[in-house]
């Protein structure tokens, strides 16, 4: 497939934005029972507006995929069978309850539904922020599925496709709080490193599990079903059009093998081992310097990594434009 | 492999049954195809630099070639792919506006060109890239089966046929219900090997293609030698008498 620039920032910025609200949502659990102290409000409202503003970002490009974006509205219709609608449908949810959640906290709004003596503090901000998990996790499954429920795309059709965006997403949000931790409450810090850590090493399990049953992969269609002739030397003379098509523009990266193979161990070290690196010595040091490189390596190394994730499918259409 | 599950039912489905045994890749259906599309009331099939180095366009019909076998035993196959108006078409739910449906009454699957978002989902998921987006028009394009004429009835009734099938010079293209079993098409189906392409997705494709036939004469020795020749003198020709005289030398005309 030919990779959409659109697509690999909606979804890589969509997915920090998830991350850091749920990393917010972990802190708010943790204080709850008194396990971390809670953090003042409006810690709370300024990380859910840079989250609510990564959610923004990302749905901004999404438009530059779309030829008629001003019919973007109707998108919402077809959420029966439709991954891409029920996409279009949570992310404006996830954003409004980011957004309530940010204002609540900032606001200090925090009635308790259950009385005053009830132990969940703030029980309003606590209730929208559990919706506002599941409406995370439902966009991560959304986002996923786009691509997982494609099952002739045999590279995608897999759980570890969502696990994967759900992963990425949770770990570039950590990091994201870590970083945003240094400036506006130092003593999270270490708590959102080390979740960040643990999720990127998670998620390099999961990655590596895909990239290994990928690289196995074998391939249903092949030339003789493509066009039905049982023979094991067919080969494509023409193609029906010699200055190329849509099919020729949008289902190949066109490049080499050797560039899309750089592009993985680029990706691989990007996202792993060195923000990894990068949090352990960033957290030692307590140098904010290091460990928003981390994010930027880390982010940067995404964006990589989903520019691979498209590059490496290889649809069956692409058996029909062989050669010109 | 496909299921019979949605063949057989009282529904009409469209479709086209593609002869490749005498298809001889003259593009005519693909040059008529382009003509009738470009000129409907969806407005024009983008067609940039036509007659420049890199013409490129949207087409609903192509005609490719392939070579199988190994020189010397190579046959050269004409191979015209346009949308198979699949039984269960993969592209129609994952449109997320609804813009992609399949026709209940014919089974044609269309584009509303007026819901149409571009987003290109639908193409990704077509196993077949026989849709291909009007990067003008920025919609997403597909063959309508000429449906905007097989119904016309301000056409004579021989006419009420998809673009290509009328265009094709050696009649390889044949127009019909597949869910009729005593059409044309089904008959050609059934009796000639009919087969769909890819049935390992399981999108049960309505066109349906007819493979390459070789026509072969078993000629048993017996029937070379004449066994009623009065002269039993098989393959002796009568001598010509040179001395003869032929009309040829009496008369110079």
């Amino acid at each position: 497939m030919h990779p959409a620039f659109s697509v690999i920032f909606l979804t890589t910025l969509i997915g920090a934005g998830q991350g850091l609200f749920l990393a917010l949502m972990t802190v708010q659990a943790y204080a709850d029972i008194g396990a971390l102290p809670l953090p003042d409000g409006e810690y709370f409202g300024a990380s859910s507006m840079i989250a609510l503003a990564l959610l923004v970002a990302g749905l901004a490009a999404s438009f530059f995929h779309l030829g008629r974006p001003e019919r973007a509205w109707r998108s919402a219709a077809m959420w029966r069978t439709s991954w891409l609608s029920r996409e279009v449908i949570v992310l404006p949810i996830f954003m409004g309850l980011v957004f309530a959640y940010g204002l609540l906290h900032y606001l200090g709004y925090k009635p308790n539904l259950f009385g005053d003596n009830a132990p969940p503090q703030g029980e309003l901000t606590y209730l929208v922020g559990l919706l506002g998990v599941l409406a995370a996790f439902a966009l991560f499954i959304c986002t996923g599925m786009i691509y997982g429920c494609l099952k002739f795309l045999q590279e995608w059709n897999t759980p570890l496709t969502p696990i994967n965006y759900t992963l990425f997403g949770i770990a570039s949000g950590f990091t994201l709080a870590t970083v945003l931790a240094t400036g506006m409450a130092p003593e999270l810090v270490k708590f959102y490193g080390g979740w960040a850590i643990a999720f990127t090493m998670l998620a390099l399990f999961t990655r590596g599990a895909s990239l290994i049953r990928n690289q196995r992969i074998k391939h249903r269609s092949t030339q003789a079903t493509a066009i039905g002739v049982r023979h094991t030397q067919i080969q494509q003379k023409a193609q029906g059009a010699m200055g190329g098509s849509f099919n020729t523009r949008e289902f190949f990266h066109g490049k080499t093998a050797a560039f899309l193979k750089s592009i993985k161990w680029i990706f691989l070290l990007l996202v792993f081992p060195l923000p990894i690196l990068l949090l352990v010595f960033g957290l030692q040091n307590d140098s904010a310097t290091l460990l928003g490189l981390a994010f930027a390596t880390q982010y940067v190394g995404l964006l990589a990594e989903r520019w691979f994730f498209f590059a490496q499918a290889k649809h069956p259409q692409n058996l029909y434009y062989q050669t010109i | 492999m496909p299921t019979l599950r949605n063949i057989g039912t009282d529904m009409t489905q469209l479709a086209l049954v593609i002869d490749l045994n005498v298809c001889v890749g003259c593009h005519a259906c693909v040059t008529s195809c382009k003509q009738w599309n470009t000129s409907g009331s969806a407005g024009p099939l983008v067609d940039e630099r036509p007659y420049g180095k890199d013409p490129t366009g949207t087409f609903f019909n192509r005609v490719q070639t392939f070579e199988v076998g190994e020189f010397p035993h190579t046959e050269t196959v004409h191979f015209p792919k346009s949308c198979l108006h699949c039984e269960d078409p993969p592209c129609v739910p994952v449109c997320p506006t609804g813009a992609s449906y399949k026709r209940k009454e014919d089974g044609i699957v269309l584009v509303d060109y007026d819901k149409c978002i571009g987003c290109k989902y639908c193409s990704w998921a077509c196993p077949y890239g026989a849709r291909e987006i009007d990067e003008k028009q920025k919609v997403m394009k597909k063959c309508t089966l000429c449906v905007d004429r097989i119904y016309d009835e301000s056409l004579p009734e021989a006419e009420r046929k998809p673009a290509c099938v009328l265009a094709c010079p050696t009649s390889a293209r044949l127009f019909g219900d597949v869910h009729d079993p005593e059409s044309e098409v089904s008959v050609a189906i059934r009796e000639l090997g009919g087969y769909p392409l890819m049935p390992e997705w399981g999108t049960q494709p309505s066109n349906h293609y007819l493979p390459r036939r070789k026509t072969q004469l078993k000629i048993h020795k017996d029937e070379l030698v004449r066994v009623d020749n009065p002269q039993k003198k098989e393959g002796h020709l009568p001598k010509v008498d040179e001395n003869e005289n032929f009309l040829e030398d009496t008369a110079s005309w």
